[in-house]
């Protein structure tokens, strides 16, 4: 009955196709997912938690204004700017859907040199997407400096039309500014992990006697790529409804 | 249990030598096609499209933009099945509460119509 149990992820394990290999994954009696460190399942556990949080604030807005009686503020003014004497729409938040998308894209990259362990690129990389996410930010606290300043939006009401406007707004892009300024944090502390050379000699990190392995720039990948998709999801249903 | 020969014969260290690892070609390519997903979505509000059209073109532009953003950033479509249903099918759920958040918003707005229109009178 000494049967060695198989704990390596490395090796992919051979897999029945289909969905009898997602059964056989898990009623094994064993982790169900296998080779994933573990680190970044929990990781995606967690993401699809937050998938819900912010499902339930989005849902929760289309309620909201589909029942309001009030006519709801066009976002396509309330977030135009003038720029060299136009007023173009929503450029503001045009502008900071294609910074959140560069991190993103200077985030996968940094992950795939992390695997090919190139310290250097992998910390640049890393530093660009924080860069881009604290601009982000900066991007968020004028947009609403702009509002709550200049246009009198307050969570209980504005000059525009429906109050529930302000509520909707500050709630949802407030809450997605936040997992912003944390993975920007996050990014920083992963970067100079990198630099240090932290993950090359596997030194463990704060809160865990795991060792350091570069699957941990994945995992903050996983992380990073999820704020932009919220922001996916955001850019549709706030600004362009 | 086709993989039943031992765990302890594989070297510990260079067991997560490896992990996703893609050309990065590949990255580069989605890059670009969410820019020109993006600049399509903002066109949409820009040239005022309305109605039915601008819901599809809306919609459409958000769900290509997350599935590039999970299948290829995420490496989800190299992931195993087991660890792709058991993220993506509990999101599913999602539509339920989607239709009931629908449904009690027309029935509020169907009362306060009433109790406003009443208020007139």
């Amino acid at each position: 009955m000494t049967q060695a149990i198989q704990t390596n992820t490395a090796e992919p394990l051979p897999l029945p196709e289909g969905i009898q290999g997602i059964v056989a994954d898990w009623s094994s009696d064993q982790r169900a997912f296998k080779n994933v460190p573990w680190g970044k399942a929990m990781m995606w556990i967690f993401l699809l938690s937050d998938t819900f949080i912010f499902s339930s604030f989005l849902i929760s807005y289309m309620t909201v204004r589909m029942s309001t009686t009030d006519p709801w503020p066009n976002p396509s003014e309330v977030f135009a700017l003038t720029l060299f004497g136009h007023k173009i729409p929503l450029i503001l938040i045009a502008i900071m859907t294609f910074v959140l998308i560069s991190s993103s894209g200077t985030m996968a990259m940094a992950v795939n040199f992390g695997y090919r362990k190139d310290r250097v690129k992998t910390f640049v990389l890393l530093l660009i997407t924080a860069a881009l996410g604290a601009t982000f930010v900066g991007m968020q606290a004028f947009e609403w400096t702009k509002l709550i300043v200049d246009e009198g939006i307050r969570p209980w009401g504005n000059p525009l039309g429906a109050a529930q406007f302000g509520s909707v707004f500050f709630m949802i892009t407030g809450f997605h500014g936040t997992h912003v300024s944390i993975g920007v944090i996050f990014l920083i502390i992963v970067a100079i992990k990198v630099i240090r050379g932290d993950l090359d000699h596997e030194r463990p990190g704060f809160m865990t006697g795991r060792k350091g392995k570069y699957e941990i720039v994945e995992i903050m990948g996983l992380y990073w790529h999820f704020v932009d998709l919220v922001w996916v999801f955001i850019f549709a249903v706030f600004y362009l409804w | 249990m086709a993989h039943a020969h031992a765990a302890g014969q594989q070297q510990p260290v260079a067991a997560h030598a490896e992990g996703q690892q893609h050309p990065i070609g590949i990255y580069l390519k989605i890059w670009g096609l969410l820019f020109v997903l993006s600049t399509a979505s903002y066109l949409v509000d820009y040239f005022h499209f309305q109605g039915y059209l601008r819901w599809f073109l809306i919609i459409v532009f958000m769900l290509l933009k997350a599935g590039l953003i999970v299948a290829v950033f995420m490496h989800m479509m190299w992931e195993r099945l087991a660890l792709m249903y058991a993220i993506l099918v509990p999101t599913v759920l999602l539509m339920v509460l989607l239709g009931i958040g629908a449904l009690e918003a027309d029935y509020t707005f169907f009362t306060r119509g009433v109790f406003f229109l009443k208020g007139l009178l």
